[in-house]
């Protein structure tokens, strides 16, 4: 998968990105204490309960942060390509727009236009023309898995213009 | 000879109509999927498991297996004619097989592949059906801490043995067991880490994570690569059988390669490449003219492609008998087996042996399909290879919302798909493995639960996980392969492990 044709500067400052990393996993392994935490006093009589394994899984998340900073200090990650975000929004933009449409829209129309938005992050730029295709895809796909599979596909204005 | 007994009562299991045609589905879409560039079997079983709520578990189980079988065979296809591997076990198959249709010998350079697939999965799934019995007694002895420390093996293996960093398998592993904690807890009904969220009670979604880290994840990821041009498709020119001396070539890398295969995919170990990149270097060493290594030698087609499949089959060995999945795709079937209320393991073979002994014989039955649907109708599945990436990522991602929609039509669900997806395309772009997570997610509740058995047992004496002769034993394996590779890469020789990455399986 990677093939590195044009890789990022080779600079030996500290890797802002790794240490960010570094950051989550703290900040997650501190979410974890804090919620298990408030389960301490439910635990009983028995000293393995259900905060026994998350404070583990909290602590080797500490530890594994620690870990990532020193690499990020180190300059140890691997050189990363760099990325395109443009089609990254596209495709993102995609997905936002189905998962608030699709309980409006109905399945057809939301996924078509997940489809042409994906089409549009790589490169396909007639939305004019990748818009009608991805709903009339979409609109048979609906009717092959809601209709002949029955599954619970959510329709909209066009499922219920034919059904 | 029980086991042919069962193996008999299986394959008429496996021969009821209905059960033949989920094997054909399941082998036609694995082929497809095998061969379509960026789509492995793991997600294609993660697509499909909503799509089969309502049929019945043999008959679906089958089909992933299926699957599971057809990816492994249509991999080998994108690799030789593309030379860009569908699914990481392939990459070896890429070195050999692409110089050879290059050269003009694509033809024979499928064939061998499709038929030392097809020689090993035969052997390979014979293999599983003889040992199957044997481990399922030796398990019969495994208590709770002998399961535990098994289950650390996998999470060691599986995380941090291969690939290029001990600490970013490390790191995904404990993300994924970390998003395994939430929800209501098995043992005492307590919520935890679900902040008041109603819908976080139920824990997260195997099906929802695996589609947005592999299918999501790796659209982003493909998408922000930008446009390097198209990809050239190699025509298999010429014909596609074998000459006598392409037979005498390939039979003995067959076999050499299922025999490396197996056992590397029935041990807790992860991962098909491993086989694939032992196969290719004994082949290598074994070789009368090595200086063809490199240049298309058919050996480095036959064995490393036989060495897939053999490991493909071997992984269902730990699936099916201690309900312990090495590779994303196995992870994805023990969620398959979960969405049935089975639970795969010894007592499934005293409780269900129609629908194991099924499975089983089902895979000899999807291997002879897969010989005729690759051999002459390789035309067609290369046709796959000329869809252009737009439309196909843009297919893929209708699929992948599809599963997920059809399993619960909620706005939060697609949140969480899309919010897995980033978190998928982010792991990719620092060079964190994938696999972990979902193996994390899925093993991440039974490991607790052994866990806490084993404790609740020994009063909270924690001596009593390494005080038993085999979990003292697999501790030990497992510490070792986590040590050894720091101590490897710590010296300069990580790039052979790096090689070995388990990325997809």
């Amino acid at each position: 998968m990677t093939k590195g044709l044009n890789p990022s500067t080779t600079t030996r400052r500290p890797d802002r990105a790794a240490l960010f990393i570094a950051a989550v996993l703290a900040a997650i392994a501190g979410l974890i204490f804090w919620d298990v935490s408030r389960l301490a006093g439910a635990a009983g009589y028995s000293q393995v309960g259900p905060t026994t394994v998350p404070y583990a899984i909290a602590c080797c998340l500490a530890g594994l942060s620690v870990w990532t900073v020193f690499e990020a200090l180190r300059n140890d990650f691997p050189e990363r390509e760099r990325q395109e975000f443009g089609p990254v929004f596209w495709i993102v933009a995609g997905l936002v727009a189905q998962m608030l449409l699709l309980n409006v829209a109905g399945f057809s129309i939301a996924t078509g236009i997940l489809f042409a938005l994906t089409a549009r992050g790589f490169g396909k730029r007639k939305l004019w023309f990748s818009l009608p295709v991805g709903i009339a895809l979409c609109f048979a796909v609906w009717v092959i898995f809601a209709k002949l599979l029955q599954l619970s596909l959510p329709a909209g204005p066009l499922e219920r213009l034919f059904f | 000879m029980a086991t042919f007994d069962f193996l008999l009562q299986g394959l008429w299991v496996a021969a009821q109509p209905m059960n033949l045609l989920y094997a054909l589905i399941g082998v036609t879409l694995g082929t497809a999927v095998g061969v379509l560039p960026g789509i492995g079997p793991a997600l294609t079983v993660a697509l499909l498991l909503p799509v089969t709520y309502r049929l019945d578990p043999a008959g679906s189980l089958i089909m992933f297996a299926g699957i599971y079988y057809g990816g492994m065979y249509g991999g080998s296809t994108t690799s030789i004619l593309l030379n860009t591997p569908g699914e990481s076990a392939s990459i070896v198959t890429a070195l050999e097989g692409n110089k050879m249709a290059r050269a003009g010998r694509g033809g024979p350079a499928l064939a061998t592949a499709a038929i030392g697939s097809f020689v090993a999965g035969l052997i390979a799934t014979l293999g599983l059906a003889f040992i199957a019995p044997y481990i399922v007694k030796l398990a019969l002895v495994f208590g709770p801490r002998e399961y535990f420390a098994l289950m650390v093996l996998a999470f060691v293996t599986v995380s941090s043995a291969f690939g290029d960093s001990t600490l970013r398998g490390l790191t995904a592993l404990f993300v994924g067991l970390a998003l395994s904690v939430v929800g209501i807890d098995q043992l005492t009904g307590q919520t935890r880490l679900s902040f008041g969220v109603p819908e976080l009670l139920d824990g997260i979604e195997v099906t929802t994570l695996a589609v947005a880290m592999f299918a999501i994840g790796e659209t982003l990821f493909i998408a922000a690569q930008g446009d390097k041009g198209p990809d050239k498709v190699e025509a298999v020119r010429g014909s596609v059988w074998m000459s006598k001396l392409d037979w005498a070539r390939s039979w003995k890398p067959w076999l050499r390669g299922t025999f490396i295969g197996f056992p590397i995919g029935a041990m807790p170990a992860g991962g098909a490449e491993i086989g694939t990149f032992l196969s290719y270097a004994t082949e290598k060493r074994l070789a009368k003219h090595p200086e063809e290594f490199g240049n298309g030698a058919i050996e480095g087609v036959a064995g490393p492609e036989a060495a897939n499949n053999a490991s493909a089959a071997g992984t269902l060995v730990p699936l099916l008998t201690l309900g312990l999945p090495t590779t994303a795709t196995a992870a994805i079937m023990l969620a398959g087996f979960q969405q049935y209320g089975l639970q795969p393991g010894p007592l499934l073979f005293a409780t269900n042996p129609q629908l194991v002994w099924g499975l089983i014989a089902s895979l000899l039955i999807a291997n002879f399909m897969l010989l005729v649907l690759n051999l002459p109708l390789i035309g067609l599945w290369v046709k796959l290879l000329t869809i252009p990436k737009p439309w196909l990522y843009a297919g893929i991602l209708l699929f992948a919302t599809l599963g997920t929609i059809g399993a619960n039509p909620s706005v939060y669900e697609l949140g969480m798909l899309l919010a897995f997806g980033l978190l998928g395309y982010a792991m990719r772009m620092f060079g964190y493995p994938i696999a972990p997570v979902v193996v994390g997610l899925i093993l991440g509740p039974l490991a607790e639960q052994q866990l806490r058995r084993a404790l609740a047992i020994s009063q909270g004496d924690v001596s009593v996980l390494f005080t038993s002769p085999i979990a003292a034993v697999l501790l030990v394996i497992a510490a070792a392969a986590l040590i050894v590779p720091l101590i490897l890469r710590a010296r300069g020789r990580g790039q052979v492990l790096a090689q070995l990455a388990a990325n997809e399986d």
